[in-house]
């Protein structure tokens, strides 16, 4: 086994503080709140508004495309994390490497834009 | 201290992972289901973390736990029409049972003859700017690819959804 490093011990810490926080919060309101349930506080809570239609509706498909985009854009984050770390010993070789990979993502975020699927509708 | 935290940290993990996979399975709801999924992710990036790849963790959680859940829990959205379309159907038979006695024959084969190569672990981790260097060095035709896979995925996503415009 190696060993915990401090990172590990302040990444833990991280976690213990962010799940207490969670329990306590939720406990506290548990125990501190009226729980008394009528129609109008168990309704589905759109801003404010009446809701309208039940809440299990079937979403359009369009909406696949931005969850994809953000697929896409997500994993081109992680690369450049590696990148921008190897960055100072590489030269100018990586920077073009990065650029064709943006720029072929980049074609797929101009086909979406043209084919009119980032217009919210 | 080393010694006896990782073990139980290994512990915890475990059971987080295999217990999370037992729910998610044995869950009548799907979106319940992909929560169970989402917790899986984040405890096998903690298992990750404890054998000190310290990037592949992160892509667990950034990519997996981050986008790949979105896009399962987009996918229960767009799919179902109803709060009821969420329960899966409770459906024993005996040809399900006769394929998990055998798929459980072959586990217990496949480990009973299992002999453990324990790998040395290095005497220096590499870091992310090593692994960053070797990617764009030696396996750069590779991440090009990659990134080709990711055009062909959005561009048959958006294909797909046009001729859903109407709906």
């Amino acid at each position: 086994m190696h060993s915990v490093s401090a990172d590990h011990v302040v990444l833990a810490t991280f976690i213990f503080v962010g799940v207490f926080f969670v329990i306590a919060t939720l406990s506290a309101s548990h125990l501190l709140a009226r729980s008394k349930h009528d129609e109008a506080k168990l309704s589905t809570y759109e801003c404010g508004s009446e809701p309208v239609g039940p809440p299990w509706v079937q979403f359009r498909v369009g909406y696949y495309v931005y969850a994809l985009l953000f697929v896409v854009f997500d994993i081109e984050t992680v690369f450049l994390y590696p990148w921008a770390a190897a960055f100072g010993q590489m030269g100018i070789f990586i920077v073009v490497e990065m650029f064709v990979f943006i720029g072929i993502l980049a074609a797929g975020l101009a086909y979406a834009w043209k084919e009119g699927a980032l217009r919210w509708r | 201290m080393s010694e006896t935290v990782s073990p139980v940290m290994f512990l915890i993990l475990a059971f987080a992972t295999i217990g999370g996979a037992v729910m998610m399975l044995s869950t009548r709801n799907v979106v319940h289901a992909a929560f169970w999924l989402l917790e899986i992710m984040v405890a096998t990036a903690g298992l990750y973390l404890l054998l000190s790849a310290e990037f592949l963790a992160l892509v667990q959680v950034l990519v997996y736990a981050g986008a790949v859940s979105v896009l399962v829990l987009f996918v229960i959205m767009l799919t179902l029409r109803r709060r009821e379309d969420a329960i899966r159907p409770y459906e024993p038979s005996w040809a399900g049972t006769i394929i998990a006695a055998l798929f459980l024959g072959a586990l217990y084969m496949a480990i009973t003859r299992f002999v453990p190569v324990i790998a040395e672990m290095p005497e220096k981790v590499p870091g992310v700017a090593d692994f960053g260097r070797e990617m764009f060095t030696t396996w750069m035709l590779p991440f090009e690819v990659a990134s080709l896979v990711l055009l062909a995925a959005l561009v048959g996503a958006v294909w797909w959804s046009k001729g859903g415009d109407g709906r």
